[in-house]
């Protein structure tokens, strides 16, 4: 039990029908237990990134170790993906069957769990996830967020040590993207190792480590508070700080005596009562 | 327009002839057809009806949904008994319209082949309205697993049913967001005639196609990532178990069967 559970090494990958390096000699590790988000614009190559984590996609070059398996050894394929469990950003497109007990049963079925041991298995997950009451509902009745978490409760089911999340907020309503994205916090909060791919600054100021990708490459590595505290930096990727981080430096600015590293509406409000104290 | 469809005729309720095992039930079904076709003459018709008033009696079923099944049959049946009637020929004539006779044995023939498809139709409308799709999806595929030493595909066609039943409510709703779309934008898809109606739906297909084919990528790429590689090494959630009910069932029907061999040799007369 190594603690750097996922590490890249100078991983390349190039889509076929194209030109240039959708990942380009990118190097990371991820912490065991560790809550990761991976930032980045449109094609910036976050989604391959984590589809060469589970072994959907294999590097061109580089290696690819999660937790101690070289993702290119085909004897391990079905072991990584039971470990590294992926959730997508369509929440209908990852559904299989029609009832919900069923689809968290999918991935049970396919690793040969013995059919005794899944209903403990199933309820467990669900409780996890809340969504005991609807396990005998049809997928296609539920709310984006609730698929989402049957989603998330059809990985639980595997018992991963790796949740990957490809952009699974991307297509739900604020309170779905809310429910889904404090339930994975829940998880990691239990010892469920994340990476958390998203283009939602406040998703990723909530979690330990921020990376940045652009073009392909992997350009800044850090806590939230270093990431976010140069936000011309940022706009060189096209990305924008957290609403509060970007108020915090208009204050600033206007002299207002903040300190740096405040990302969300609760830092704002300690710093701003921190303020008032004093006054 | 689109909402409220409900999936096959599936009518759950909990009754002995729900909580068959679907094989068995799908078994029976052949058994019972096969019996329809047996039936020699016209009086065996009530064994039939017999059985299948036990059997639609055990299913708690109300008999309404039973006979709304033959609805579609109506003119295949009235198309089978005006065949019969007229074209069968025979030595005993009944009556005669100068352009067809009709006779005794003509008749004979309407009533049992029009028999023979209401009982047919009856009988697997009564399975497929006590058996979820995916249940029988689920016992079709173990039926037919066997197969798989001749390469026959059995689980890979019962996960391709499987899903499609996910789908279809999923693209059902699609098409109508699709079509709503359109019509937003002076599309008509109801006035003209059929083939200016056919032509309307072009742009409602095209991108539904698109999307389909998308979602399929998707959805492959999502099972992949689940472990899903095939039959091969699969466990199952439900375990289907033969139980005593099923025995009862499959013994009640071999009795049904026996009796239609045997009909001739009881009874004196024959229509």
């Amino acid at each position: 039990m190594s603690d750097e559970i996922i590490v890249l090494k100078d991983v390349c990958y190039k889509y076929e029908e194209s030109s240039h390096n959708a990942v380009d000699h990118v190097s990371m590790t991820v912490r065991r237990g560790e809550m990761t988000a991976v930032l980045g614009r449109n094609g910036s190559g976050k989604s391959t990134l984590v589809k060469l984590i589970n072994g959907l996609i294999l590097p061109d070059s580089g290696t690819v170790l999660t937790d101690g398996m070289d993702t290119q050894d085909d004897e391990h394929v079905w072991d990584i993906r039971q470990r590294a469990g992926m959730v997508f950003q369509n929440p209908d497109n990852q559904l299989v069957a029609t009832v919900v007990r069923e689809d968290v049963a999918f991935g049970l079925e396919n690793t040969g769990v013995p059919s005794t041991d899944m209903p403990e298995r199933i309820d467990a997950a669900l409780k996890a996830v809340n969504m005991t009451d609807f396990a005998e509902r049809a997928p296609h009745l539920l709310s984006g967020g609730q698929k989402q978490r049957v989603a998330i409760a059809g990985i639980l089911a595997m018992r991963p040590d790796i949740m990957l999340f490809d952009e699974a907020t991307a297509m739900l309503d604020p309170r779905g993207r809310k429910e889904v994205f404090e339930t994975v916090r829940q998880l990691n909060r239990e010892g469920m190792t994340v990476v958390w791919i998203t283009h939602f600054m406040e998703e990723a100021a909530q979690c330990e480590t921020v990376h940045i990708m652009h073009d392909g490459g992997l350009v800044l590595s850090g806590t939230p508070q270093e990431v976010f505290s140069d936000r011309e930096r940022l706009q060189n990727w096209r990305l924008d700080v957290p609403p509060m981080a970007a108020l915090a430096q208009h204050l600033r600015a206007a002299g207002v005596g903040l300190p740096e590293g405040i990302l969300s509406i609760d830092d704002m409000t300690r710093e701003v009562e921190a303020l008032a104290a004093h006054l | 327009m689109l909402n409220n469809i409900t999936l096959g005729q599936y009518y759950p309720l909990k009754s002995v002839v729900h909580a068959l095992d679907p094989r068995v039930k799908i078994l029976l079904l052949i058994a019972y057809i096969a019996g329809v076709f047996i039936v020699p003459d016209l009086t065996g018709f009530v064994l039939v009806v017999l059985y299948l008033a036990l059997a639609c009696k055990l299913s708690k079923l109300p008999f309404r949904l039973l006979i709304k099944g033959l609805k579609p049959l109506r003119f295949i049946l009235i198309f089978t008994c005006i065949l019969n009637l007229f074209f069968t020929g025979g030595e005993t004539p009944l009556l005669n319209l100068g352009f067809a006779t009709l006779t005794r044995e003509g008749l004979i023939n309407a009533v049992r082949y029009s028999l023979r498809l209401i009982f047919l139709v009856l009988g697997s409308s009564l399975l497929t309205l006590t058996t979820a799709p995916v249940t029988l999806t689920d016992g079709l595929e173990r039926l037919l697993s066997p197969l798989k030493v001749l390469h026959f595909p059995a689980h890979e066609m019962a996960m391709m049913m499987t899903i499609a039943l996910r789908f279809i409510p999923t693209l059902l709703e699609e098409a109508d967001k699709i079509m709503k779309a359109q019509s937003a934008r002076g599309a008509d898809f109801e006035s003209g005639r059929l083939f200016e109606r056919a032509k309307a739906m072009v742009p409602l297909l095209v991108p539904l196609f698109v999307s389909a084919f998308r979602r399929a990528g998707d959805l492959a790429m999502a099972m992949e990532a689940r472990c899903y590689h095939g039959g091969e090494g699969r466990t199952r959630l439900h375990i289907l178990k033969v139980e005593k009910r099923d025995w009862i069932a499959i013994l009640i029907t071999a009795v049904f069967i026996a009796l239609v061999i045997l009909e001739p040799h009881f009874v004196p007369w024959h229509l």
